[in-house]
C-alpha cells in the first residue's frame, strides 16, 4: 500500500471512531444518527432475517438492466453518430450540456408511460446514463490512433475484421470509462427514483423506514448502498486506471 | 450560423418525437408539446407558482453561493499539499458517484424540515465537483508560479488568492458550471421528498393529482432554465481559457 493509501486509511478510521464515540457520549442523539457499530449490527440482522432481500434484488437487477441497455444503446448510438459528421455537429453541442439539464424532473413523464415500477426506473437511470457512454464512445473512436488504420489496410483486413481486431481493442480503454460512469449514474438514477416514487426496492425501503421513524433499519439499509456503491466503483475504477495507464505505454 | 442550426434541428425533431407520443399513448396520459405551453401560460398567471418559484430560487441561490465558495476554498487548501491531494482525491470521487439521496433522510434529520435541509442537500450535490476540479487545477499547475510566489516571499494566503486562483481560474468556471447544475438537482430533488415547498413539491403535488401537463410544463422550464445558465457560464469558460 502506498503512504498516501494508509494516511487515507487512517483518515477514515479515525473519522468512524469519532463518529462512533460521540454517538456512544451521547453527543449526538440516536434520534439522529446512530453509532457506525450499531449501522453494521442492524446491516447484519437485515441480511440474516432476509426481511429486505427482496428490495435488495430489485434495486441490484434494476441497476444492471439499466446499465447494460445504456452501455450497448450508448455505444451503437455513439458509432452511429461517430460515422455521421452532419448529425455529429448537431448532436454535439448538446451532449456537451446534457447534464445540465435536471434530468429527473421528468420521471413522473415515465411513470405516465410505464406505470409505477421497473419500467420506469430504468427508463429515467438508462437516460442519466447514456450520454456519458455515447460521449465515450465518440471519444474512444476518435483516439484511435491512424496508424491502425493503415495497418489494418496493409493486412487488408475486412470490414468486420478490422472492427473486432483494430478498432475494438484500440477504443477500449475509453469505453470502459464510459461503462465506469455508466454504472455510478445507472445507481444514482434507480436509488433516487425508488426513493421519491416507487413499491419495491432499497430506496423506498429508506424512504419507508424514515417516514416511519425505524432509524436502525434506516441506517442499515443507508450502510448498505454506501459500501456496495464504493466497492463497485473502487473495483471499476482499478480497473480503467489500468486500461488508461496501457494507453500511454 | 451552421452551428446553431444543427442543433436547434435536433431539438425540433424531440418536439416532433414528443409529439407522435403523445398522439400513440393510449387516451393521452401524455400532453401534448402544446398543451404544456398552454399550461406553462396558465401557471404564469398564477401566483401559488411564483410563490414556489420564489421558495426554490432563494433555496438554490444560497446553496450555490456555499458551495461556490466552500468548494474552491477547500479546492485550494487540499491541492495546494500534494499528499492532502492525493488522499482526499479517492474519497471525493467516491462521494461524487454516491446517490446522495440515500443520505438525504440524515440531512432531513440534521436539519429539520425546513428550507436548511434543502439547501445543505444542495450543496453536498455542489460543492464537490467544485472542489475536485479546482484541486486538480492546482496539482497540475507548473511549478514555476508557485516556486516565483515563493521568491518574492508571499505567504501562502496571497499565493492563493494572487496566483494560484487567477491560473486555475479557467478550471475553477467548469467546476462552478457544473456545480451549478448538481446543485439545482439537489436542491429540487430536496423539494421532492418531504417537502411542502418549492417546484419540486409542486411537480410531485401536481404528479398525485394527475396534473400531468403542470408536471411537464414546470419540467421542461427547469430544464430550459438549466440549458441556459449552462450556456452562459459556457461562454464565460471560452473567453476566459488561456
Amino acid at each position: 500500500m502506498t503512504r498516501e493509501g494508509i494516511i487515507r486509511l487512517a483518515v477514515v478510521v479515525v473519522a468512524v471512531a469519532a463518529l462512533e464515540a460521540a454517538c456512544r457520549l451521547g453527543a449526538i442523539s440516536p434520534t439522529v444518527l446512530i453509532a457506525p457499530s450499531a449501522m453494521v449490527d442492524s446491516l447484519w440482522d437485515i441480511l440474516v432475517a432476509g426481511t429486505h432481500t427482496e428490495d435488495i434484488f430489485v434495486s441490484f437487477v434494476d441497476v444492471l438492466a439499466s446499465t447494460a441497455i445504456a452501455v450497448v444503446l450508448g455505444f451503437l448510438v455513439g458509432v452511429v453518430i461517430h460515422a455521421w459528421p452532419a448529425l455529429r455537429a448537431a448532436v454535439e453541442p448538446l451532449l456537451a450540456s446534457y447534464y445540465a439539464v435536471p434530468t429527473f424532473m421528468f420521471y413522473p413523464v415515465f411513470i405516465i408511460l410505464f406505470g409505477v415500477g421497473s419500467g420506469a426506473i430504468v427508463a429515467i437511470a438508462v437516460l442519466l446514463a447514456i450520454v456519458s457512454m455515447i460521449s465515450a464512445t465518440l471519444t474512444g473512436l476518435d483516439r484511435i490512433p491512424p496508424v491502425l488504420g493503415k495497418t489494418a489496410r496493409i493486412l487488408r483486413l475486412g470490414p468486420v475484421e478490422r472492427a473486432l481486431k483494430i478498432s475494438l481493442p484500440a477504443a477500449l480503454p475509453h469505453l470502459f470509462t464510459g461503462v465506469k460512469l455508466s454504472v455510478a449514474y445507472a445507481f444514482i438514477g434507480v436509488i433516487a427514483s425508488e426513493f421519491i416514487l416507487s413499491g419495491a426496492g432499497v430506496g423506498y425501503a429508506i424512504a419507508y423506514a424514515y417516514n416511519n421513524f425505524e432509524n436502525r433499519t434506516m441506517y442499515g439499509l443507508m450502510l448498505l448502498i454506501v459500501v456496495a456503491v464504493t466497492v463497485v466503483n473502487t473495483l471499476l475504477d482499478t480497473i480503467d486506471r489500468r486500461l488508461q495507464a496501457r494507453l500511454r505505454r | 450560423m451552421r452551428s446553431t442550426i444543427g442543433p436547434a434541428l435536433v431539438l425540433l425533431g424531440l418536439v416532433v418525437a414528443w409529439e407522435i407520443l403523445h398522439l400513440v399513448v393510449a387516451n393521452s396520459g401524455l400532453p401534448s408539446p402544446f398543451e404544456t405551453l398552454a399550461q406553462l401560460g396558465v401557471l404564469f398567471q398564477d401566483a401559488d407558482f411564483w410563490k414556489e418559484t420564489a421558495q426554490t430560487a432563494q433555496a438554490f441561490a444560497i446553496a450555490v453561493v456555499i458551495s461556490t465558495i466552500a468548494g474552491i476554498t477547500l479546492g485550494i487548501l487540499l491541492g495546494m499539499n500534494r499528499t492532502a491531494g492525493a488522499v482526499s482525491e479517492p474519497i471525493l470521487v467516491n462521494l461524487y458517484a454516491l446517490p446522495k439521496v440515500t443520505l438525504y433522510p440524515v440531512v432531513l434529520l440534521l436539519f429539520g424540515l425546513g428550507i436548511s435541509a434543502r439547501i445543505a442537500f444542495g450543496v453536498m450535490h455542489g460543492m464537490i465537483p467544485l472542489t475536485l476540479f479546482t484541486m486538480n487545477a492546482i496539482l497540475q499547475l507548473k511549478p514555476v508560479y508557485r516556486r516565483s510566489a515563493a521568491v518574492m516571499g508571499l505567504s501562502s494566503f496571497d499565493t492563493s488568492i494572487r496566483v494560484v486562483l487567477p491560473a486555475i481560474l479557467p478550471e475553477v468556471i467548469t467546476g462552478t458550471r457544473l456545480g451549478f447544475s448538481l446543485c439545482l438537482l439537489g436542491v429540487l430533488i430536496g423539494e421532492m421528498f418531504a417537502s411542502r415547498n418549492g417546484l419540486g413539491y409542486l411537480v410531485t403535488h401536481a404528479m398525485e393529482r394527475g396534473d400531468m401537463p403542470t408536471v411537464l410544463a414546470v419540467a421542461v422550464l427547469l430544464a430550459v432554465f438549466a440549458l441556459l445558465a449552462n450556456a452562459a457560464l459556457l461562454a464565460l469558460d471560452r473567453s476566459r481559457r488561456h
